[in-house]
């Protein structure tokens, strides 16, 4: 079993030899040397202890502060605005919602005239930290992505040169561009720059599962912390392989068995960008913060529930091209609802998560 | 004396015929850490390149590159896969799994 339990006197034991050092894992040992005597789980080289140092990858390192306010308020205005669709009924935040996580609560976006798209919205939490965007990484930077859908067809719909004609028309617009970008006429790529520029504020960096990881030994219930047990198991969740620290995510893609080849309207994701047969049906592991608040899931809204995401997993899906990471796993209901609640570790509560969104919303 | 002299000649023979070994071994790069351990190769039309996998989940190696169209599959923490390079040009090497591992191996003539 890769999962253990340890005594924390035993840990700090590094230097005795190996045979006993395995003793003291394999077996729960009572507490030695005034320590408190608590147990705690042991996933491989991660010691489910509050403020362990073991636990140092799962920190978000800090990102590079941002100076030039005035690019993320163009930013901020631009992603609020209508007039970035073809017919000024949508802006960016019609579908990456800040209420509901930025993202839009439904199974399959929706876009111009309310048309049904093929794929779910993406969260945009923690897209500063990402190397890589949209389901099947067709975007390599956040700037590309920050206008890919207002020029899609069946997104958003603009023509590049309306934007412009659009935003060069708007007295305000001419001022915040002019300030920013004095040389330059309003152009494409300050456009994407300023919206990126506001998407990296979107940060998800203090829920309860990082106090925890900061040390705060309340931060968590004892179900949380098994549940970060099953997720990082191999033999049980298995699902930090994928969902890797710090942001629960490797920035890689993987079939994860949504997609039947049969189908009629198969969606082949990333092998549409890099023609290689193991991406074939595979998509981008998404981040999980703030997954509580960012449902239905999946690249197709397929999953309503977290417990459907987990029962996915455990039944495997569509074998035909699976990801070799995607193990046969067998979970019982208590590691079922452990994980869960560990889910919910990593998500902000509602209420945080409302007040957030209300300070940014266009006053 | 006798003995000292056979052992330095053994431990000659022994050193030159690794090191012969070794110059004649294809070029081993490690996948580590999420990355290639060389960003950049040059080798001879005919050479070969072995990537092998020091990380604790799958990898994968392609190229689409005209030069060189290849896909080693997924393979796991251990494994090791090799690639002949038979036309000169720039090849350029990526994981599928892990897009940000790239690489570029120049093959001259």
């Amino acid at each position: 079993m890769f999962s253990r339990f340890v005594n924390s006197a035993c840990l700090k034991r590094a230097v005795i030899p190996l045979a006993v050092s395995m003793l003291c894992i394999t077996t729960s040992v009572s507490n030695v040397s005034g320590n408190t005597g608590s147990q705690h789980e042991v996933v491989g080289d991660i010691i489910l202890r509050a403020g362990d140092t073991s636990l140092a990858a799962w920190k978000l390192p800090e990102l590079p502060e941002s100076h030039n306010d005035g690019l993320i308020a163009l930013g901020h205005k631009l992603f609020f605005d209508t007039r970035l669709s073809l017919d000024r009924n949508r802006s960016c935040a019609s579908c990456h919602n800040p209420a509901l996580g930025w993202s839009d609560g439904l199974a399959t976006a929706r876009g111009i005239d309310g048309k049904s798209l093929a794929r779910a919205t993406p969260s945009l939490n923690n897209a500063a930290y990402g190397t890589i965007f949209t389901w099947d990484g067709s975007a390599a930077t956040l700037e590309e992505q920050a206008t890919q859908p207002v020029f899609d067809n069946d997104e958003m719909g603009l023509d590049p040169e309306e934007l412009l004609t659009r935003l060069r028309a708007d007295a305000g617009y001419r001022r915040m561009f002019e300030d920013l970008f004095p040389e330059r006429a309003i152009n494409i790529t300050a456009i994407s720059s300023a919206i990126a520029a506001f998407e990296r504020t979107i940060v998800v960096n203090n829920t309860r599962f990082d106090q925890w990881v900061a040390g705060d030994t309340t931060a968590m219930t004892p179900a949380e912390v098994r549940g970060f047990g099953v997720f990082l198991d191999p033999a049980r969740g298995s699902c930090g392989t994928c969902h890797a620290a710090p942001n629960f995510t490797d920035d890689g893609f993987h079939n994860i068995g949504l997609e039947s080849p049969a189908s009629e309207n198969h969606d082949s994701g990333r092998y549409k960008i890099r023609p290689v047969k193991l991406m074939r049906g595979a998509f981008k592991t998404p981040s999980l913060r703030n997954i509580a608040l960012t449902a239905p899931y999946f690249h197709n809204g397929a999953a309503d529930t977290l417990t459907d995401v987990i029962d996915h997993y455990v039944d495997g899906g569509d074998k035909s091209n699976l990801s070799p990471e995607m193990k046969e796993i067998e979970l019982s209901a208590q590691e079922k609802n452990d994980l869960i609640a560990f889910l919910y570790s990593i998500s902000e509560s509602p209420e945080t998560s409302l007040q957030n969104s209300i300070s940014v919303a266009p006053e | 004396m006798k003995t000292a002299l056979q052992v330095v000649v053994i431990f000659s023979l022994f050193f030159t015929v690794g090191r012969l070994v070794a110059e004649n071994l294809p070029p081993n790069i490690s996948q580590k850490d999420k990355r290639f351990s060389m960003q950049s190769l040059t080798v001879k039309v005919g050479d070969s390149v072995t990537f092998t996998n020091d990380d604790p989940f799958f990898h994968n190696v392609f190229s689409l590159s005209p030069a060189s169209t290849f896909d080693l599959g997924s393979y796991p923490q251990g494994e090791s896969k090799s690639v002949t390079f038979d036309e000169a040009g720039e090849v350029h090497i990526e994981c599928a799994i892990h897009p940000s591992m790239r690489m570029v191996i120049e093959v001259e003539e």
